[in-house]
């Protein structure tokens, strides 16, 4: 019932909103949850969108529950999510060997995203500043980073548009099935989400990290290594966001683009709290909300609702839980009020 | 006469982020922190958008931009203050709603005709005389209402913080509630009107954007300028002057970007959207002269 509360809430919500927004738009509200339904698991070919959707939200979700879980208020899973597309594409279109080339493109990634969610954590620990503020700055130097690599830098060698060139062929994520879009990346990211949920229940470090979550200074008391399973939990979490662009851009996009998410990393909390912080409300959450922007665009074409409505659906679905379930959060992100970690 | 435009520019460009900021440097400083301030702002732009709009009168859109500021911002104050729902949370889900329900609303009463909406401008209130002082007479006399607003609560706001029963009594809820609980304040009352204040303030920081700086409403055009107020805050550590210079540094950087394009300089633009974000970032990692984060910054207060 914990789980389907939330849920059910979250279904209300999108009708509810989709209805209204028909109306006002001179629509029906009946068509619009029609095309909502159809444009996200009508066919086998939009089941695979809303898979290819599902991916980076499962990842970049897995990586805020992750954060949430150890007392790290992470908002910056959209930057961390730039960096390692940004990374990965760097790694993805350099001349020389391709043989492997893609598990390099996917490792940079992780790698970039846990640097830069490091100096979130350098800054709580060393000048006990908050990474609400930090994480928050970052996602912003990342985007402008991203934007200015593509209009300059990494810029397309025929300069027409802001983007990269295409990645070699051996950067690009094996596609299994012949004709569909679907990338291995699909099944890596369920593995991670599922990996995250058993490092965090069923490991040694998950329990020091969920310690140092609920209660740090009692962790610090039993003895654990509070400020380095802190900053554990920092990279951990961003490897996993960066790990998410990575995927996106050598599993679907195939080069970079400043508006390469379209906020996924924001999206991640709602994914993360809608889920429970466990590994199946995770998975179950991502679907939903990739369902949703996948329907979103049939519903759009043939009801005349906005597209953009999905993101107040998300946020609506977020506030309702917010406020449902009070306890959920009561002691993320806080070491002591400032965010800082008594020593 | 290059410089004077520079800078009546770089301040009008400064307001936007100024009102905001002003209103979050409150909030803050009663203990809450509203990361919801870009969805207020964005929500102020388009009600004042809609209204001016609609009613081809500047007036209408401020008040409606102050209105539906207040409105959300009570919002936010119910699920935090009143149901101790968490606030970064919170803040982050009504920013997604602000930018869906803008977004949605917008395609739906104005973007239809696919042309740019074109908003009527909050005409310049000269001061006689002091208007053509050299230099800085077009950047301080030659302004809009919300512009001498700005500058006004900015030292009204530091004498209030600094040197009034009222100030203190404000940083003692944002230090230590329970003690300030302990002493009879309403903590919670105190809270949700100083959240209601931001939210006007933000939501006026929405109208000086779309009815001053940019004449025009579109998509998310707020563009992290709600975080970028945040950030000032920060950058200021929490008190008005700072926050004054945050901004004024943020709108003066945005104008000289006009410049360099229109002068044809090699220089990156992103690296100047970048800049305000960075700087706080340097800012941040000075060891703490001064004033710092209010010290129940963030966190809920329970009665008991």
């Amino acid at each position: 019932m914990r789980v389907l509360a939330p849920a059910l809430v979250a279904l209300g919500v999108a009708t509810a909103l989709a209805a209204v927004v028909a109306y006002v738009g001179g629509g029906s509200a009946g068509d619009a949850i029609r095309a909502l339904v159809v444009g996200s698991v009508g066919s086998s070919s939009n089941v695979a969108a809303t898979l290819l959707r599902a991916t980076p939200l499962l990842l970049t979700g897995a990586a805020v529950m992750l954060a949430f879980k150890s007392g790290v208020f992470n908002i910056g899973a959209e930057g961390q999510f730039l960096v390692g597309a940004l990374a990965a594409t760097v790694v993805g279109t350099a001349p020389g060997p391709q043989f492997g080339r893609w598990l390099l493109a996917l490792m940079a990634g992780a790698l970039a995203g846990a640097i830069w969610a490091a100096i979130a954590a350098g800054f709580r620990i060393g000048r006990a500043v908050s990474e609400v503020i930090t994480t928050i700055l970052l996602n912003f130097v990342a985007l402008y980073l991203v934007s200015y690599a593509v209009d300059g830098p990494l810029q397309e060698a025929a300069r027409q548009y802001p983007q990269s060139d295409l990645l070699v062929d051996g950067a690009m994520l094996w596609r299994p099935i012949a004709g569909s879009r679907l990338h291995i990346g699909v099944a890596l990211a369920l593995i991670a989400a599922v990996l995250v949920g058993v490092l965090l229940s069923r490991t040694a470090l998950g329990l020091r990290l969920r310690a140092a979550g609920s209660n740090a200074p009692a962790a610090r008391l039993a003895g654990f290594p509070v400020l380095r399973d802190l900053t554990v939990a920092f990279a951990l979490s961003g490897a996993i966001a960066g790990l998410a662009g990575a995927v996106e851009v050598t599993g679907v996009t195939g080069r970079l683009y400043e508006r390469i998410s379209p906020g996924y990393g924001y999206t991640a909390i709602a994914v993360a709290l809608l889920g429970g912080l466990r590994s199946g409300g995770v998975i179950a959450a991502a679907l939903f909300f990739a369902a949703l922007s996948a329907g979103a665009g049939a519903m759009e074409r043939s009801a005349g609702v906005s597209s953009v409505l999905v993101l107040a659906v998300q946020g609506a679905t977020l506030l309702v839980i917010a406020m449902l379930n009070v306890s959920l959060l009561r002691r993320v992100g806080r070491g002591d009020a400032s965010g800082s970690v008594e020593r | 006469m290059l410089l004077e435009t520079f800078l009546a520019t770089g301040l009008v460009l400064a307001t936007p982020i100024l009102l905001a900021a002003l209103g979050e440097l409150l909030v803050e400083r009663s203990g809450v922190l509203n990361i919801g301030v870009e969805g207020v702002m964005l929500s102020g732009a388009f009600a004042a958008a809609l209204a001016a709009w609609g009613s081809h009168s500047t007036t209408a859109g401020v008040l409606a931009a102050a209105l539906t500021g207040t409105a959300l911002a009570l919002l936010f104050a119910l699920a935090t203050v009143r149901l101790g729902a968490d606030q970064i949370v919170v803040g982050a889900a009504l920013n997604l709603v602000a930018l869906g329900v803008t977004g949605a609303l917008y395609r739906a009463a104005l973007g239809a005709s696919g042309t740019a909406l074109v908003l009527p401008t909050l005409a310049p209130l000269d001061v006689p005389l002091l208007r053509h002082a050299p230099i800085l007479g077009k950047a301080l006399f030659g302004q809009n209402a919300l512009v001498y607003l700005g500058l006004c609560l900015t030292p009204l706001l530091a004498v209030l913080l600094r040197h009034t029963g009222l100030g203190l009594r404000l940083r003692a809820l944002g230090d230590h509630p329970q003690a300030a609980a302990s002493l009879g304040l309403p903590v919670r009352r105190d809270r949700i009107l100083m959240l209601a204040v931001g939210g006007a303030l933000a939501g006026l920081g929405g109208a000086a954007l779309t009815l001053a700086a940019t004449n025009t409403f579109v998509e998310g055009i707020t563009a992290g300028r709600g975080f970028i107020a945040l950030a000032v805050v920060v950058f200021g550590r929490w008190s008005a002057w700072g926050a004054l210079g945050g901004a004024l540094l943020f709108g003066l950087a945005s104008a000289l970007q006009f410049q360099f394009q229109a002068a044809a300089l090699a220089i990156p633009y992103q690296l100047f959207l970048m800049l305000p974000y960075v700087l706080t970032l340097a800012v941040l990692l000075l060891p703490s002269g001064g004033g710092s984060a209010p010290r129940a910054l963030g966190t809920r207060y329970d009665r008991e």
